[in-house]
This record gives C-alpha cells, structure tokens and sequence, in this order.
C-alpha cells in the first residue's frame, strides 16, 4: 500500500484527516472560542423581548466544556435528506447548540444564470429544488415575463397552475415517504414513492422528462397537455385522494408516530416571522400565510381550495398540514380539470416564442427570427425584479437585474429550505438525540435548493 | 397591458411606497421611475430606514442579496443616488399590509461595507453571510460573518464580476501528494 492512501494515512495521521474535511470557522466551535452573539444564534435564541438586546447570560452558557460534547452529523447521513451537516453540541443525549454546516452541494447556479439566456435559464434553475422543478421555473419565468411585460394567454395560465399542483402533490408525498422512513415506517417510504409515480408519468407524457421538465418557460409552457389528459389527471386524483386516507390509517392514529410527533419541537408564530421562515413551517404555527391566497398569482383567486395551518407548530402540525395540503391540491387539480380554458398555451409575441415550425420553411424572416431566438436568445428590458410563488417549502423567490441584454445580469433565487433552514438550532434545542431526525424531516430542507 | 404598469408594484399591491413616519429623513425612492419600486438609502440612514418599516408592521425579511454592478453602469437610479459597485438589495414583506417594499443600499465600491440587519430580524444571518461569502460584503456587527456556501479556504468571491467562472482550477481540498 502506498502512502498516498487516504485510509492508511488517516490511521497513521489523524490530524491530517482533520485537516482535510475542516471548515475552519464555519463550524461549530467549542463555547470559550464563540462570541457571545454567535452563541446565541446557536442555541436558538431568536427574539429580542421588548427591543432588548440579547442577553448571552439567560441561556445557561457557564456549562464547562468537559460536561459536554460535540458531534457531528453528516453530510452523509441518511436522515439528513442530502448533504446536510449539523455540528451538535451534546449533554448526555440533549442537544444544547446545533450548526448547520452547508455548501456541499453547491455548484454555483447563480453563476451558472448569468452565463444561459432567458431561454435557457429554465433548465438552470429546475435543477434548485429537484423535488418541486414545475414551481422553481414558475417562479424563474414569471420573473422575466414581468420583466418583459407580456401577458401569458389564458390556457397556459391555468396549464400551470395544475401543473404547479401536481408538483407540489408529489413534493409532499415525497416527504411523506421520506418522514415516514425516518420515523422507522418503511412502507410509508414504499407507498409516497409509489404515488409519486403516477404523477411523474404524467409528467413524462406531457413534458418528456420525469424530474427537471423545463416546462414552464418565458411567456408559457412548453408543450400542450397531451390528448386524454383529463382522464389521466382524473385517475391520478382519484387515486391519491383515497390513498391520503390510507396514509391516516397508517400514520395519524398509530401511536409510536404520535409520540414521535406530538409536541416536539414547537416554534411559535413570533420566532417563526423573525427568522423569515415561509410556507408549512410558518403556517403550522398558526399565521395563515400562502401566496396563493394572500397574493394571488396565476388564477389562484379563481378556484377554491383551504389555506391549512395549524396551532401548536410542532411536528405534528408540520405533519398534518402537509397531508392535508395534499388533499386540497388535488381540489385545485380537479377545478383546473374542470375549468380548463381553450386557446394558445404560450405567448404568440414573437418576441419569445419562435415561429411555428410550417413557416420555417417558406418565410426568410421567420427562418432569421427563428435563429436570432435560439442563438442569441430574446432581449429584456433593463429593470430589476423581484417576483414570489409558493412551492411546497415556502415563499420561492426569484430576482432579476436586467442589464438589457440576452442573458440575466445578476439572478438570485431566495430559496426557502436555505431560510427555513436557520430554525434548526431553535427546534432542536433542549430536545433529544433522536428528536434531531424528526425535526431535520419537519423542516424538509432540499439541499440543491439551500445550497444552489 | 402597458408594459410599465405591469412592472411596477407587486401583484397590485403597493402602487406609492409610503415611508413610515419615524423613516430618517431625505430617503430617495424610485417612485416616478421606470423600474420597480424601492427606496434608496445611504449607508448611514439604511438601519434606521428598515427599522421604522419593521415598526411600521412590515415583519418578515424575506430577502437580501448582492448585485456587482461592475459591467453595468447605465442602471436606473433616482436623482441624488451616489452609485456604487456593489449593492444590497433587502426585500421586506408585511403580512398585515400584503405589501412588500425593496431597500437598495449602495453598498460601496473597493470596500462594500453595511450594517447588519441581524439585530432587527435574526432572519438576515444566513443571507448576510451568503452575500459575503459570494460578493465580499462585509456586515457589521454581524454574529458570525463566515463563508456559508464556498470551502473555508477558498480565495476570492465568486458571484464578483471580475471573477470569471471556469478561470481559476477548481481548488478543492489540495490533492493527496507525497508527504
């Protein structure tokens, strides 16, 4: 064996292993090395009563480091739901301090942005967050569209709107398995994946691609629903609403679960805004806030559907809304079904869309336009824009600085998993070892999305 | 549709920024401009501008990010708004109101430097230090101003300007050698 093989040299050299895989300061460091601050931050101290500044002395913060312990968790650990990394601080079993330690998955796609067109951005940030593509290129496309200022026509609005709820169908169900797994139910796991499945073939046939679509694009979508598209949304409907109910069956009442979920890891409405955490997180504490309601985009202020929150912002609150937003996505899906208006499904301004491929062939101008469009790619107008939609994970925001060329000067997606992310620390606090996984699956962090 | 009307607000909402009352005086803002809406304070009235629209209900910091103006001279700025490389942009939402209202601080040139926002919504601490990590903006008083995203002995910010991406070999953790 050589001495350039890592595993005989970490055993020969421990420190070098270490000094290989450190992050310096980014971790979590021992307390007579943290600023008072930063200490805080880490045991989740978030609000400031009455405007007061913090004070470090309220949190029990003379525990000598000998009591204690600091572990780490990740990034390759299989609860973590992707390369997420925690540094805990340990008393016995409970969790005094907790740092999440990210970028392991960072790939620069904010770089990445500023170097694609606008029509090629789609395939950029569909690749945020893997498990709700529909919604990042929604967020991403109505951005330029604002910027653009063109209208969608009325069929692709509500083409994505069904297609939105649909992802977010599978998003959930995809925590659902994922949770249920963590929680040690692996026929859960079997089963979310199982209806996952369904939508993803709807996908598939409508799209072409299962997982990073580029469907939604700048100034609509990128193919019609394909013929019987009713009756296949219409099985895939019907049979998940009645599975939802077997999933009750399952999880709600079974005690292990309830036990598991019941009261741990609450967050209240106070801490919740102050750390600017969106979507179930923030609804479980009881604030009934869904873009989808309170501001509208798409046609949402045309169909019916309940915002669900809960009261106690615990786990089981994150549960419950979760599963039952999967309830009433499938409400929205079945009015789209119904509602579903004829005409163009994207923008006839030939300033996005190319010419239909018939005139190619006979019109020397719309053969230029043609390439002009997908060589160089369309112009927008210099401005900056911010524009929000509500994927499964929260407010998804998207912003632009348009230098009034054919690529982004600047795009920045404010990604809620990298936001809701800062709550570990509070939640895990004072909890128990096992309570981490509980609370890392609550949170539902997709690490493509935090890390971009 | 007029192609500024749909630009300006956000879904409707928020035709005129209104400044809170207790806002410092002499904040610049884009109202009459063809751009979206936001106020433009200097460093100096930036935490006391987003602390009187925190008191003026607006709770949630929903965003804050960097822009390296570097290539782009030509931005649309108000009158008075003394431009500077690079900029921090603050989105902030009111759940009351259904509003939100952008803050874009010019943040300086050779040196960016703000104050932190952490003091007013714990929130920021992530996407301050995500700003500083790919851009270089340094927040005061902020906790625990670290890179967040890039390896700890990573040179340079990468979402710079003058940074080219591909330029420099990527410099993971330095190749297992003779030792």
């Amino acid at each position: 064996m050589s001495e350039n093989d890592l595993s005989v040299r970490a055993a020969e050299r421990p420190d070098l292993l270490t000094a290989e895989t450190s992050e310096g300061v980014q971790e979590l460091q021992r307390r007579e090395a943290t600023a008072p601050s930063e200490l805080g931050r880490e045991v989740g101290a978030v609000l400031r009563i009455d405007g007061h500044a913090f004070d470090p002395n309220s949190v029990d913060y003379d525990r000598r480091d000998d009591e204690t312990m600091i572990i780490n968790m990740g990034p390759s650990h299989p609860s973590t739901h992707g390369v997420l990394r925690l540094m805990l601080e340990l008393d016995g079993e409970f969790v005094l301090r907790t740092k999440p330690i990210i970028g392991y998955l960072h790939t620069g796609m904010e770089k990445t942005g500023e170097e694609l067109s606008y029509v090629q951005g789609g395939t950029n940030v569909t690749r945020m967050d893997y498990l709700s593509p529909v919604i990042n290129e929604l967020g991403y496309s109505m951005a330029v569209e604002k910027l653009l200022g063109i209208e969608v026509p009325e069929r692709a609005v509500w083409i994505r709107m069904m297609m939105s709820e649909l992802n977010r169908i599978s998003s959930h169900l995809v925590w659902m398995a994922t949770n249920g797994m963590d929680l040690g139910s692996s026929s859960m796991m079997i089963y979310g994946l199982r209806e996952r499945e369904l939508i993803l073939a709807f996908f598939e046939k409508t799209a072409g691609l299962r997982l990073n679509l580029n469907y939604v694009r700048p100034g609509g979508v990128a193919a019609d629903l394909p013929d019987g598209w009713q009756d296949d949304v219409q099985v895939v409907c019907d049979t998940i609403h009645e599975r939802t109910y077997e999933y009750d069956q399952l999880l709600t009442g079974q005690p292990i679960f309830r036990n598991r979920m019941i009261g741990v890891a609450p967050l209240m409405a106070e801490e919740a805004l102050a750390l600017g955490v969106t979507g179930p997180l923030l609804r479980s504490t009881g604030v009934p806030w869904d873009l989808r309601r309170t501001m509208p985009y798409l046609a949402y202020d045309q169909v019916d559907f309940d915002v669900i929150v809960g009261t106690f912002g615990d786990n089981f609150d994150r549960y419950a809304i979760r599963l039952n937003e999967i309830r009433e996505s499938i409400r929205i899906v079945r009015q789209c079904v119904d509602m579903m208006p004829s005409g163009d499904y994207r923008s006839q301004d030939p300033k996005v869309t190319p010419p239909p491929r018939a005139r190619i062939g006979e019109s020397m101008e719309a053969l230029i336009h043609h390439f002009k469009l997908f060589t160089e790619g369309f112009h927008v107008p210099v401005g900056e824009v911010y524009s929000a939609v509500e994927s499964p994970r929260g407010e998804l925001g998207c912003y632009i600085v348009s230098d009034g060329g054919p690529k982004p000067y600047r795009i920045h997606v404010r990604a809620p998993s990298f936001v809701n992310l800062q709550a570990v620390p509070l939640l895990m606090r004072g909890g128990s070892m096992s309570d981490t996984i509980t609370v890392i699956s609550t949170v539902d962090p997709i690490m493509g999305e935090v890390d971009r | 549709m007029d192609a500024r009307s749909s630009r300006c607000g956000e879904d409707g909402h928020a035709e005129v920024i209104s400044l809170p009352p207790t806002a410092p005086p002499g904040v610049l803002t884009s109202e009459g401009l063809a751009c979206d809406l936001a106020c433009f304070p200097t460093r100096e009235q930036y935490n006391a501008l987003v602390e009187s629209f925190k008191s003026d209900d607006f709770e949630m910091c929903v965003d804050l990010c960097a822009v390296d103006y570097l290539e782009f001279g030509g931005r649309i700025l108000p009158e008075g708004v003394v431009a500077s490389r690079f900029e921090v942009v603050v989105n902030l939402l009111s759940l009351s109101k259904k509003q939100r209202v952008r803050v874009r601080v010019q943040a300086g040139d050779d040196q960016p430097e703000v104050d932190s926002l952490f003091a007013l919504y714990p929130g920021t601490e992530a996407m301050e230090r995500e700003a500083f990590d790919l851009f270089g903006v340094i927040f005061t008083n902020h906790p625990d101003l670290t890179r967040i995203l890039m390896p700890e002995e990573w040179e340079g910010h990468p979402l710079r300007k003058d940074y080219g991406s591909g330029r420099v070999p990527v410099q993971f953790k330095e190749s297992p050698g003779p030792r």
